[in-house]
């Protein structure tokens, strides 16, 4: 599991992230958040507000970004809130970084259906990149974390790498994703099996065959 | 009204109860850690299970089900024990089995409930988890590790105190109870969340390792700290006053107790004057009853003696000086030793009129020149539920920071003259209202104050902050002029009952006789000092602010050679040969009785109905600063006490204090 304590606070991260402010864009978009809300329930914008401030540090850093303490406190100034109230959120949520991370957060799901498919092999793949978990790595690129199920189970073993998820994967489809990645490219997000489109059945649909290539209406068959 | 079976019994409940507070009217305990009726329902603790029928077949948490028609509860079932025995275990996983070092040890819920609703033994063998422990300020101790995650401290924090810095973050096994950053919890009933907390996860700092609660004798008492004067019970060990915790009474202080109330008390034990002393060629010498009396004496007073009450002074001992005085043919009593000089003539208009249980059902409230947080931090409790159902607040003074929106009119008190609209307003739409006047406003506000409640129909509240203010007024301690009439008599002997805060400077030629119990600034200006006893050492009848009489009882024997102030008042009588009428405690209590019949009664006084508030009453005058400079020094026995001011220095001074190697 993650580290959940957040970074400690010093005053080399004042001096860091102490002025952190939203760029214009980030502003427009939280306010579009809190706008979601009734007024004076601002506070209830609190999630996306984090999640924003998480991708501009991330941005800032060019990494996945993390939520140092002053960030924090800025988004609590921001929904005029108690900063323990979200720093209560932060915490809470493994989706928040309380650390920096690297580029790349490779997010290993280690539950029971993908131990099953082999996540056993992934975590080896991961480690003989240099990865170790909660650690970034060397050069800057990678953060591997052990996380609990997903919800991909039907397309097991899968890992999240920042906002893509990445299925059916193999420790060799692995590392031809991570090649990619550190490539600076972009591969294909999703299920990894040639042939699969989503979370299908593997092997081809059992049921609603009809439905594969094209919309039908199945009701005029209905006994 | 709901009609519900518990256990075989039916009740009707009240509409709105839960299943627990109907099992509760039926008479049975039901066990539980996050619930507590002053608090939100947070139903995480799971201790109140109970089978109801109809619903789904499991037991429920009953703190969070509403009691509905026909439900039939059962507190006593197989399931039930069985579920509670589950919890238990289940909360006992990560408890450290560490009662006999615990200062909770013998007055625990957990430990309590566990007795009577646990198994004998625990299945699990694995580690426990560990926490480290939180640093939340020189009042409240913590040991994380024995947390169950009740969130009463955090709920107490955030609705009763409002001030929101307790959290708990992390989650699943991980959360942890802490302050942000582990920074001191810094406001006037932190120590609270200690008697909120069912384990010893937060234990009093001050208190931590020093006795055991069955060793201690409980003695009810009231708080003098303030004029709310809060129901406490003092707990001692032989001769020392060990702690002070609150006592449940909903029309006082529900039940908590500021902080300066609770952890004063050390200061009993310091700085106290256990001897007689006579000043001599400028220095104190211990001396004799005898001589002292002596010297009075030899002041020859006859007619030209006063008496100045401090803040802290119970009825009896007022009613002793003003008999003494009397007897002498004298009637320089005053207990307002700052100098104020406020109309008395009336009762009612210098009281708080609302009372705090009234004050809460306001729909708007004016507070002139109060910082009503400092003042008497538990009336802020109460504007804060007022403001939660809906009730807007105005105040003129300084700002200070409150615990709920208010709107700050500036420092003049002419804007009482003309208020803007809105304000007007909201107090005509309001069926109940109030205006609260401060102290500190009464010189320049007061007329004007009234005239505004009486032209709203708002009840008219005076927020006094010295203990003994409204029982000195019924015992006619006021001058007209105040302190300034008492000058201008040039008394022989001036007899000062605990009275810190007076100026001595114009009294240089009188003699100046000390009745009190703290080496402080009163007896520093004394020629002679005469030890008594403080609120804890002698029974006696204070009225809080409201007009509400109340009694205490004396806890512990004061130090030394110090005596109840009741009997130097008596002894002082046969060294000037005058008569005082009374001979035992009993016999003043009487005597006082008959002559002021409300201090017979507990319960709220009877003042009269206000005077008619002159319509054209004018307010002037600016309010520059508060009188309570610093909340944690406001009294002797706080001054002395090593406690209060270790909390002056940390929390209002930000002084860094280096933790002790414990």
């Amino acid at each position: 599991m993650a580290d959940r304590n957040p970074a400690p606070d010093t005053p080399e991260l004042r001096e860091r992230w102490g002025a952190f402010e939203f760029t214009e864009s980030y502003r427009a978009k939280a306010d579009k958040a809190i706008a979601r809300y009734p007024e004076g329930r601002q506070r209830s914008a609190v999630m996306p507000l984090l999640d924003l401030a998480q991708r501009q540090v991330g941005e800032e850093t060019d990494t996945q970004g993390w939520l140092p303490l002053p960030v924090i406190e800025y988004v609590a100034d921001y929904l005029d809130m108690p900063v323990i109230r979200v720093l209560e959120v932060a915490s809470f949520y493994f989706m928040y970084n309380m650390v920096p991370v690297g580029k790349y957060h490779v997010q290993v799901c280690g539950t029971t259906p993908c131990m099953l498919r082999g996540s056993d092999g992934l975590f080896e793949t991961c480690k003989k990149r240099g990865m170790k978990k909660g650690h970034v790595s060397d050069d800057g690129l990678w953060t591997l974390t052990e996380v609990e199920c997903m919800g991909n189970c039907a397309t097991a073993p899968m890992v999240q790498i920042n906002d893509d998820n990445y299925e059916d994967l193999t420790p060799e489809r692995l590392d031809e994703i991570l090649d990619e990645l550190a490539a600076g490219k972009q591969p294909k997000s999703g299920t990894q099996e040639p042939g699969r489109h989503t979370s299908e059945p593997a092997g081809g649909p059992t049921t609603l065959k009809e439905m594969v290539d094209a919309n039908h209406d199945y009701r005029g068959e209905w006994k | 009204m709901p009609k519900v079976k518990v256990d075989g019994q039916e009740i009707e409940v009240p509409e709105g109860a839960t299943v627990l507070q109907a099992c509760e009217l039926a008479g049975k305990e039901i066990p539980r850690f996050c619930y507590h009726e002053r608090l939100s329902i947070a139903g995480n603790c799971r201790m109140c299970l109970v089978e109801v029928k109809p619903g789904p077949p499991k037991p429920q948490a009953s703190c969070a089900l509403p009691a509905t028609d026909g439900q039939e509860i059962r507190t006593d079932s197989e399931m039930v024990k069985t579920a509670r025995e589950g919890v238990m275990e289940f909360l006992l996983i990560n408890h450290p089995l560490d009662c006999p070092i615990c200062d909770q040890g013998g007055e625990c819920d957990l430990q309590d409930q566990s007795v009577a609703y646990g198994r004998g033994a625990t299945r699990y063998e694995e580690n426990k988890r560990a926490v480290t422990e939180k640093y939340m300020g020189p009042l409240i101790k913590t040991v994380m590790t024995r947390c169950i995650h009740c969130t009463r401290c955090v709920r107490f924090s955030e609705e009763i105190a409002g001030v929101d810095e307790i959290g708990a973050v992390g989650r699943g096994e991980d959360m942890q109870i802490t302050t942000y950053l582990e920074q001191a919890a810094e406001h006037e009933l932190s120590a609270n969340v200690i008697d909120l907390c069912p384990v010893g996860a937060l234990t009093s700092r001050p208190y931590a390792f020093e006795a055991r609660p069955w060793e201690l004798k409980k003695t009810l008492s009231i708080d003098v700290s303030d004029a709310v004067g809060a129901n406490i019970r003092l707990d001692s060990r032989g001769r020392e006053v060990m702690r002070a915790l609150p006592r449940v009474n909903d029309a006082v202080n529900e039940e908590w107790l500021s902080d300066k109330g609770r952890y004063m008390v050390d200061g009993l034990s310091k700085r106290r004057l256990d001897k007689v002393f006579v000043r001599k060629k400028g220095g104190f010498e211990p001396s004799s009853w005898d001589e002292a009396f002596k010297a009075i004496a030899k002041a020859k007073p006859g007619k030209s003696i006063a008496a100045i009450a401090g803040d802290m002074v119970d009825c009896e001992t007022m009613f002793a000086a003003k008999a003494l005085l009397r007897a002498c043919g004298s009637n320089l009593i005053e207990g307002r030793q700052t100098g104020m000089d406020y109309d008395v003539s009336n009762l009612a208009a210098v009281n708080f009129n609302s009372t705090f249980e009234g004050l809460e059902h306001a729909k708007a409230i004016l507070i002139v020149g109060s910082h009503i947080r400092w003042e008497a931090p538990l009336v802020n409790v109460r504007i804060r539920k007022a403001v939660k159902r809906g009730a807007k607040v105005f105040v003129v003074g300084p700002e200070w920071e409150t615990t709920y929106p208010a709107e700050f009119l500036g420092t003049d008190f002419a804007v009482l003259n003309d208020l803007p609209g809105h304000i007007s307003d909201a107090f005509k739409d309001a069926d109940r209202s109030a205006v609260i006047v401060g102290g500190g406003a009464l010189k320049g506000a007061h007329g004007k104050a009234m005239a505004l409640a009486s032209q709203w129909g708002a009840d008219f509240n005076v927020l006094h902050f010295s203990a003994a203010r409204m029982g000195g007024l019924m015992l006619g301690f006021a001058q007209k002029g105040g302190m300034a009439d008492i000058v201008k008599a040039k008394p022989k002997v001036v007899i000062s009952l605990g009275a810190d805060e007076m100026d001595f400077e114009p009294f240089a030629d009188a003699l100046k006789v000390y009745i009190g119990h703290h080496g402080d600034k009163g007896a520093h200006a004394a020629d002679i000092i005469l030890p008594a006893a403080s609120y804890a050492e002698k029974d006696g009848t204070y009225v809080n602010t409201e007009g509400r009489v109340q009694f205490a009882e004396k806890a512990v024997f004061a130090p030394g050679d110090a005596r109840e102030d009741w009997t130097i008042l008596r002894a002082l009588a046969d060294a000037l040969k005058v008569d005082v009428g009374f001979n035992s405690f009993a016999a003043l209590q009487s005597a006082m009785i008959k002559e002021v019949p409300a201090l017979g009664e507990e319960g709220l006084a009877d003042l009269g109905a206000l005077p008619k508030a002159d319509a054209q009453a004018k307010a002037e005058g600016t309010m520059s600063a508060y009188p309570i400079k610093d909340f944690y020094l406001t009294n002797p026995i706080a001054r002395a006490s090593a406690v209060m001011q270790r909390c002056s220095d940390e929390l209002l001074h930000g002084v860094e204090l280096a933790e002790a190697a414990e």
